[in-house]
């Protein structure tokens, strides 16, 4: 099921991709990590990722992504506007949208699939903002959360990628992902740093 | 949360507004042109989800017929409001906040004669009786004034009952507890079936009103606002509306309490609060 590279890479030239979101849970702090720690400091374009915790007020999630990672990290606030060269996290405890301005929303409706921040959450509102200039991703993952998200990416055009489950430290995620939206691209990890770079290097030009 | 088919993007919808997003801008207008709520400069994304579920409950096959419903049935329109507006609050919630306006801000509220203390967004009503029991506990309640106002009249019922459900109980225990509670929690309450009854005369002095951040105006000068998780909704705009109401609302010096996410950053009002506590959200009147 696995695509090469000369698939994406056919795939990205054709688009002009303004944003990343990004999903996982069980397994997701070592596999984002895999994936950012290669990027360029002069990365162009905004990363929004959620990544489950169990429920706590504060998240160290930025402050420990940011020991390994070249571009700015943050944790998304209520009402900031999205910047290029920036790796956002969800806090915790609240859904994170992404508004028509291109400024986050916190919100606290129930959590959807156990999870709030909810990957279905932001996904939604992500295609809806950025339609087909807008890349999803989703990892490992013990439930499934961002199934129906990057279905909705898709749906608008945009640019969808799942890990390649075997590879995936939890599989469900990932396979609830393939059958509900089937992705553009089934990954591996290395794979998945690759085309990150790949879309950046895009923006660029 | 149900995965049936949401209304979805296609070709030509993309380059402009979407169907349904003219669908939410109409309906938010008739909402204001024919009830007086206005929702039109809440923030989208979120709202957008909640309409859409409420399409759902309500059997709608799109928002324009939703719009038909809600213009011409007002229980429809109470039922839409319960997905517009978002009950979801507990007591003490975040713990460390209440115990921050106990060490920090009613030592100073306490040299007052007399106090009020405005709760804004007070949804169903967990909220005001924390601040009941805070300030009962501090000697402060009966010289104080509580008021407690939100746009939803059934979850102000709710409030005003002050009924609410038993297992909640286990949680809003653990809170008060951190948040430097006095006495057992159990105190406060009467178990009967599934539901803990509040003891009544911590609400003696509290007033619950309708009142709306986005359409009404200052009511009343007050010590204490406490709004959380309310502005989070709303647009930037609306924010500094809402923010310029507690400025003005508020005596010289007096408090401002936010949700744990929430701030003062993006606003126009961020120079005239001081933060007390910047993790607590909890400011002061410049």
């Amino acid at each position: 099921m696995t695509r090469t590279q000369a698939d994406y890479t056919q795939l990205i030239t054709s688009r002009h991709i303004e944003a990343v979101v990004i999903g996982a849970s069980a397994g997701g702090v070592e596999a984002m990590l895999h994936l950012f720690r290669s990027l360029p400091q002069r990365y162009q374009l905004p990363i929004i990722a959620i990544l489950h915790m169990r429920e706590m007020r504060e998240s160290k999630l930025a402050d420990l992504f940011q020991h390994y990672v070249s571009i700015k990290v943050k944790e998304a606030q209520d009402k900031e506007t999205i910047r290029n060269n920036t790796l956002y996290f969800a806090g915790p405890g609240y859904h994170l949208s992404i508004e028509q301005s291109r400024e986050f929303s916190l919100s606290c409706e129930p959590p959807v699939h156990f999870s709030r921040p909810a990957i279905d959450f932001l996904m939604e509102s992500a295609a809806d903002t950025y339609g087909e200039r807008l890349a999803g991703i989703l990892l490992t993952g013990a439930n499934e959360d961002g199934a129906v998200g990057l279905q909705k990416i898709k749906h608008a055009g945009g640019l969808t990628v799942v890990q390649d489950p075997q590879e995936a430290m939890a599989d469900y995620m990932p396979l609830a992902a393939i059958k509900l939206a089937a992705p553009h691209l089934v990954l591996g990890l290395r794979d998945i740093q690759q085309f990150l770079i790949a879309l950046g290097e895009q923006h660029v030009h | 949360m149900s995965k049936a088919t949401i209304p979805t993007k296609t070709g030509a919808e993309n380059t402009r507004l979407s169907t349904l997003d003219i669908e939410l801008r109409l309906l938010l207008e008739a909402i204001y042109l024919r009830y007086n709520y206005d929702f039109r400069d809440y923030a989208g994304a979120s709202q957008k989800r909640r309409v859409v579920q409420a399409l759902r409950a309500l059997n709608c096959q799109s928002v324009s017929e939703l719009q038909a419903l809600v213009l011409h049935d007002q229980s429809i329109f109470m039922h839409l409001l319960q997905y517009l507006t978002i009950p979801v609050s507990e007591m003490f919630r975040d713990p460390s906040y209440f115990a921050r306006l106990r060490e920090e801000v009613l030592p100073v509220l306490k040299t007052y004669p007399s106090l009020k203390v405005w709760i804004a967004g007070c949804s169903t009503g967990e909220e005001v009786y924390s601040f009941a029991i805070l300030l009962k506990e501090e000697d402060l309640l009966d010289r104080t004034i509580i008021y407690a106002t939100d746009i939803n009249p059934q979850s102000l019922e709710k409030a005003r009952k002050g009924v609410f459900a038993l297992d909640r109980m286990q949680l809003y225990t653990k809170n008060y507890q951190q948040a430097g509670g006095k006495r057992a929690f159990s105190d406060y309450y009467t178990a009967a079936y599934n539901a803990a009854l509040f003891d009544r005369s911590l609400c003696d002095n509290v007033t619950f009103a309708d009142h709306s951040l986005a359409t009404d105006t200052v009511f009343s000068e007050t010590h204490l606002v406490s709004c959380r998780n309310v502005l989070i909704y709303f647009n930037r705009g609306l924010q500094d509306r809402a923010l310029g109401l507690f400025h003005e609302s508020l005596c010289h010096r007096g408090f401002l309490g936010l949700g744990s996410k929430e701030s003062l950053d993006f606003s126009d009002y961020s120079h005239r609060f001081e933060a007390i506590d910047k993790r607590e959200r909890i400011f002061r009147k410049l």
